[in-house]
């Protein structure tokens, strides 16, 4: 049997949830006796291949174009059901990021397959495999089986770990998928990168604001503490809805799921909708001046005290440690 | 043009998550439903879309009788039309988009609308699913959206920017934040849409592919330490992370 792994690439270059799914399927396909094989679409990509057998793919198919350089919807869901079906793949593995979430649907018509979103855990039982997936942003956990014969789990960023790579290598093999002007009928024709800017969704350390910070001039702290452990900033919707920051950056229920090794919320109270984007996270801490705001309730550490004079401190005491 | 645009009956963002008697779906005890609010956007949009284009908008449902009240919301926004495809049964996203999928059919649409994802499932399916199953484009995440000799160009939300997507009609947009500001309801809309009739019609049977085993809440987690109430607290604060949590 084998598992098909997804490897996203964008602008030549792994995304760090590339190795995650390849990791996350070589640990399916252990359990299963089944072989992993990775697929890279993009142009100029065949350098980069060979990565993927440290983190357990036995072969890495490309499909190199240029074409294929900008994502398409419609093409990338044509080469990757084409490569699921000449591989016999009953397994597929996708990232839940923007390109994942966007292609998977399509994939799973054409494959005639169940498609279970954004899993947080995959486990093998019995040759069964079991997602655990969050549903009512975070408030409650889920665990589905895939009935199809062939299965498709996207996995949430930052969630699966990838570890280092091994010195295993993989078989490169360069695939044709035809492809003709329909297949494009949906197609990305310029990507308009935030300038320089870290995205919450993708960060592995977050620095939040809320309305505790009386204005957008006050973000200057936020950002400040942000720079100096290389982090992202984020924002609660109290502060979006307000103007003072870009809709980008919320986090929160009609915002961004965010899981990052670290996130600090600074002056923000911690409503549902807030806590349901970011209390998968692996550390909190919470500075808010109010000792029973409820954002306490999901910090791992906190201080309870004013922003203006304790997020400063932070921000010196971390470059201290850092020799900044 | 004939608009279409889906809209899903879901909890309310406060709702407390409290598994029911099975152990595998919420318990609705005490639920507020409301309109999903990524639809509200689905919703302006298309009928910003009228407006630009003439034609009508037809506001469709699938679910139980309940889901009539957001049909409601979206006549009183100023839907021509509401249909609601009857069942209560549990489906998965594929089971839902199949029937979605042939009342566009059915109905003839040229373009639909739907939101992001409900905020029951977070599944963000429907829309890829239809698209494909109709043989369209799609187009997911959308902040912006312009329409013109039959071709669309719009802006999708990704990691750290945006794509800008061109697409050929008919296509599905999902909708995101940012996309407009829907309207509120005027009186006289929320009038009208009382005598507004709700079509009915049983939702096509379809397959179930992915089936939940059990649903319960996250762990509850372990109350966090205070380090401390003002900015001498900080440096403290930074040795544990470094040394206890090892995250810095
Ligand atoms: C449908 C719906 C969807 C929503 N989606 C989201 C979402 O995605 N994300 C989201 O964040 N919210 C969302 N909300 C809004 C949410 O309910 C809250 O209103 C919002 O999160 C509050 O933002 P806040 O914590 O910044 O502001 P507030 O609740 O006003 O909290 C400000 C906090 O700052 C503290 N503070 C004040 N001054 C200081 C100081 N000097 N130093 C330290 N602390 C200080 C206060 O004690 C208080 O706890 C949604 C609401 C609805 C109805
Ligand atoms: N039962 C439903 N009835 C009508 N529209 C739906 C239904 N479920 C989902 N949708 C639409 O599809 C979008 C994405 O939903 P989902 O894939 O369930 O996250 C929603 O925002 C709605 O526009």
């Amino acid at each position: 049997m084998k598992i098909l792994a997804f490897a996203e690439q964008r602008n030549g270059q792994f995304k760090k949830v590339a190795f995650e799914v390849v990791k996350a399927a070589k640990t399916v396909a252990d359990q299963l006796h089944a072989e992993v094989v990775a697929l890279v679409v993009g142009n100029n990509i065949t350098s980069i291949a060979g990565q993927l057998g440290g983190y357990g793919a036995s072969k890495v198919v490309v499909v190199e174009d240029a074409k294929l350089e900008l994502y398409s919807t419609t093409a990338y869901a044509k080469v990757i059901a084409d490569i699921a079906k000449t591989e016999s793949a009953e397994v597929l593995l996708l990232p839940a990021s923007a390109m994942g979430k966007d292609v998977a649907p399509r994939v799973a018509v054409k494959l005639n397959a169940g498609l279970a979103v954004d899993c947080t855990a995959l486990s093998v039982n019995g040759g069964t495999i079991t997602a655990t997936r969050p549903v009512y942003a975070g408030k409650g956990l889920v665990d589905v089986a895939i009935k199809t014969q062939t299965k498709i789990f996207s996995l949430r960023p930052n969630v699966f770990t990838a570890g280092n790579p091994s010195g295993a290598t993989a078989a490169i093999e360069a695939k044709k998928v035809g492809l003709n002007d329909d297949d494009f009928s949906v197609a990305v024709k310029e990507v308009r990168q935030s300038s320089g800017k870290k995205d919450v969704a993708e960060a592995d350390i977050i620095v939040s604001g809320g309305r505790g910070l009386k204005g957008p001039e006050n973000f200057k702290l936020i950002e400040d503490l942000a720079g100096s452990l290389n982090a992202a900033v984020g924002a609660s919707r109290a502060v979006v809805d307000a103007g003072w920051r870009p809709h980008d950056e919320q986090v929160g229920q009609t915002g961004k799921t965010v899981s990052p090794s670290l996130y600090v919320a600074v002056a923000i109270s911690g409503a549902v909708q807030h806590l349901a984007g970011m209390s998968s996270s692996k550390y909190i801490v919470a500075i808010n001046k109010d000792k029973d705001a409820p954002i306490f309730t999901v910090a791992d550490y906190g201080i309870v005290g004013d922003a203006f004079e304790v997020v400063p401190a932070l921000t010196t005491e971390i470059k201290k440690l850092l020799g900044k | 043009m004939k608009i279409l645009v889906f809209v899903n009956h879901v909890p309310d963002t406060e709702t407390k998550v409290k598994i029911g008697a099975d152990g595998k779906l919420i318990d609705p005890a005490g639920v507020n439903y409301m309109l999903n609010p990524y639809d509200e956007f689905a919703v302006e949009e298309a009928l910003k879309t009228r407006q630009s284009f003439g034609g009508e908008v037809v506001v469709v449902s699938l679910g139980g009788e309940a889901n009539k009240e957001t049909l409601r919301k979206a006549l009183a926004m100023g839907c021509d039309k509401a249909v609601l495809l009857k069942d209560s049964a549990v489906r998965d996203s594929f089971a839902v988009a199949q029937s979605l999928a042939e009342y566009a059919k059915e109905y003839g649409a040229e373009i639909i609308f739907g939101g992001k994802q409900s905020i029951d499932y977070d599944d963000a399916q429907v829309g890829g699913l239809v698209a494909e199953l109709l043989g369209w484009s799609s187009v997911s995440v959308v902040v912006k959206l312009e329409i013109k000799d039959g071709n669309i160009i719009a802006e999708r939300e990704i990691e750290g920017g945006h794509e800008i997507v061109h697409a050929k009609l008919p296509a599905v947009i999902m909708a995101q934040k940012g996309l407009n500001e829907p309207r509120y309801p005027s009186l006289k809309g929320i009038m009208d849409a009382k005598r507004k009739p709700i079509e009915e019609k049983p939702a096509s049977a379809a397959e179930i592919r992915v089936e939940v085993s059990a649903m319960r809440n996250p762990p509850a987690k372990a109350s966090g330490k205070i380090v401390g109430t003002d900015a001498s607290a900080a440096a403290e604060l930074v040795r544990l992370l470094h040394e206890e949590a090892k995250v810095i």
